[in-house]
């Protein structure tokens, strides 16, 4: 294992900000692995951090294919993390919409240019990511419609999903985009809750990964836990359940879960007289690919999203 | 006449409301827009709504058509010193033309957007933020110029400049209406959370100018009283960011020219009393931005300058 310091900036009264990069094994840029971006992406960061522990065995019992050379970030952003934000502290600006980045620009544009400097070139792209809006998914591996997307690559996860999406303005500035601009095969998978460490889906995730890095021979002599053949599906064909009422929000149905046209999946609650003040229905028959996960909801939010046959 | 555009339940006791005060008189069917309030820690247009509705008032008989405003678009952001909007994740000025399926703000996006459609003009007022101070411009995209600039020298204001064609610009309210063929001009001035009332009386005053241009407002204003705008186009802009982390310290003063090699300001550290950088003009031209926000790390923008 190969501990390198890849961007170090002093901070105004803080300590240095540094971004670390660990890499396993020597020769052809292989895959590179990113976990939080953000300072809530404790999951993803955690993920990282036992991927850096298996490689470090892996290396040692001369498990890294030849001329294979495997790169893990755990994070971009220690600073909000330890300060309990979910972007950059001094500006509210997102690491993940400053892609590829601008080493002479912003200071969140420099933090991704050297981030995007470390892990460009690679052939595959890892990126633990986290959803806009708050819930847990069925793990699934997630790409934008670029042109250059590797679609059947992305089963090679053995995660029951792979979710397509459209591409909107917003996303031309995110690392996924950027990756696959530049020629990386690059996927988004996402788990299921950002600050939860101890949910079943962390270690599927984690074996998801080592399957795919099997499956790439990134990885040698290694015996990969069996995984799903994935289900391929655009974003756009999920069914959005969502709250015609504002309130307090009890959720009866979870990812994965089946649901039947007309079955109440979730309930909103008077946050005052704590009587239903609305049954939440599914409209067709399908499975919860996610889920609202938040007590409180906003009149209009999205609360579920359904995949159907 | 107050009119509710977007109303949506909060959880718990409350609505959010995004209003909007549209006032009337004489035949004309032309319409005018004034909106602002999209990032919550920008307040300069909240004066200059407040102007420009009790000057229309006091004048009415002036007005031949219609002028709707718009404080708030972002009501909760406003009311909490908060940028974007709370509990959401993205800032909403990158979220136009909005999706009525989607969030709840959105969906508030698609709303505001569609009600704006149509209209003559749009007027967008922002106030850069709480780490920059702006003199009164209004920025243009490159696409638009040619059918903007005309409109936006009628304002009053300093300086136009025209910007690169960012794809994730396309996500602004204004290019969302540009692109349907609704004009919409995005001033900028000031500093967050500050009202300058000299600027804002300057941009009314350029506003009621516009209204008189477009047919809207019958009293014409003395054309030698409208200040006639810098226009910045393609590579005259400079960026000067900061090379070191500590405390922006600066005697320079915004809408000045400076000369190359000139010091704009410098980065100091508090705890050892030392000068960390020095940082000077690279040309010559009009400073049109200048740091605020005394806090500043590698990279922060301290000011920018206009190539003369
Ligand atoms: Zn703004």
């Amino acid at each position: 294992m190969k501990k390198e310091i890849i961007f170090n900036m002093k901070s105004p009264y803080r300590d240095d900000f540094r971004i670390h990069a660990f890499s396993f094994g020597k020769g052809a840029k292989s895959l590179a692995i990113v976990g939080a971006m953000r300072g809530d992406e404790i999951q993803q960061q955690y993920i990282c951090s036992q991927l850096i522990k298996t490689l470090t065995t892996m290396e040692e019992e001369n498990k890294i294919s030849p001329d294979c050379k495997i790169t893990v970030i755990p994070s971009a952003n220690p600073f909000s993390m330890n300060i309990g934000k979910r972007f950059w502290a001094l500006d509210g600006t997102d690491i993940n919409r400053m892609f590829p980045g601008y080493d002479l620009g912003e200071t969140t544009q420099r933090i991704a240019a050297s981030l995007f400097k470390a892990i460009e070139g690679y052939e595959y792209g890892i990126q633990l990511a986290s959803f806009y809006m708050p819930g847990d998914f069925i793990p699934h591996v997630r790409m934008l419609q670029t042109g250059y997307e590797a679609i059947e690559e992305a089963r090679l996860f053995g995660l029951p999903y792979v979710c397509i999406r459209q591409p909107i303005p917003f996303d031309t500035t995110m690392l996924n985009y950027n990756w696959q601009l530049w020629g990386t095969k690059a996927f988004s998978v996402y788990g299921g809750q950002t600050n939860n460490i101890e949910d079943q889906s962390t270690n599927l995730t984690i074996d998801s990964i080592l399957r795919f890095m099997k499956k790439i021979r990134v990885i040698q002599n290694f015996k990969q836990k069996p995984g799903f053949h994935a289900m391929i599906m655009a974003e756009e064909k999920l069914i959005t359940v969502k709250a015609d009422k504002g309130g307090i929000f009890y959720r009866l149905k979870s990812p994965n879960d089946n649901v039947r046209a007309g079955e109440i999946i979730g309930n909103i609650i008077h946050p005052y007289e704590g009587n239903i003040i609305s049954n939440i229905i599914s409209p067709e028959d399908g499975i919860v690919f996610f889920g609202h996960n938040k007590p409180l909801v906003l009149q209009g939010s999205p609360l579920f999203k359904i995949i159907v046959d | 006449m107050i009119k509710t555009v977007v109303s949506s339940a909060l959880p718990i006791d409350e609505k959010l409301r995004i209003k909007k005060n549209v006032i009337t008189n004489g035949n004309s069917k032309k319409r005018i827009c004034i909106v602002t309030g999209t990032h919550g820690d920008e307040l300069e247009g909240q004066y200059v709504c407040f102007e420009i509705i009790k000057r229309i008032q006091e004048n009415i008989t002036m007005l031949d058509g219609t002028i709707e405003v718009y404080p708030a678009l972002n009501p909760l952001g406003i009311d909490s010193i908060t940028r974007g909007i709370p509990n959401f994740d993205l800032d909403m000025n990158r979220i136009f033309p909005g999706n009525p399926d989607g969030s709840m703000a959105e969906a508030a996006a698609y709303a505001i957007c569609e009600d704006l459609k149509g209209a003559d003009m749009v007027i967008d007022i922002h106030s850069s933020n709480i780490f920059l101070r702006e003199i009164p411009q209004v920025r243009i995209n490159v696409d638009d110029a040619d059918k903007l600039i005309p409109f936006a020298k009628m304002l009053n204001i300093n300086f136009i400049w025209v910007h690169d064609a960012a794809t994730v610009l396309r996500a602004t309210l204004a290019h969302s209406l540009n692109s349907n063929n609704t004009p919409t001009l995005v001033v900028e001035m000031g500093v967050g959370m500050r009202i300058n009332h000299k600027m804002g009386n300057n941009l009314v005053d350029g506003i009621l100018n516009l209204m008189n241009n477009i047919g809207i407002w019958k009293d014409k204003i003395d054309a030698k009283l409208i200040a006639e705008p810098t226009v910045s186009r393609g590579d005259e802009v400079i960026f000067l960011n900061a090379a070191a982390s500590g405390i922006f310290i600066t005697e320079a003063r915004n809408h000045t020219i400076v000369e190359k090699g000139e010091e704009i300001g410098k980065i100091v550290d508090p705890l050892t009393g030392k000068v960390c950088q020095h940082i000077f003009a690279t040309q010559k031209g009009l400073l049109f931005t200048i740091r605020a926000y005394p806090v500043v790390y590698e990279g922060s923008l301290v000011a920018r300058i206009h190539r003369l």
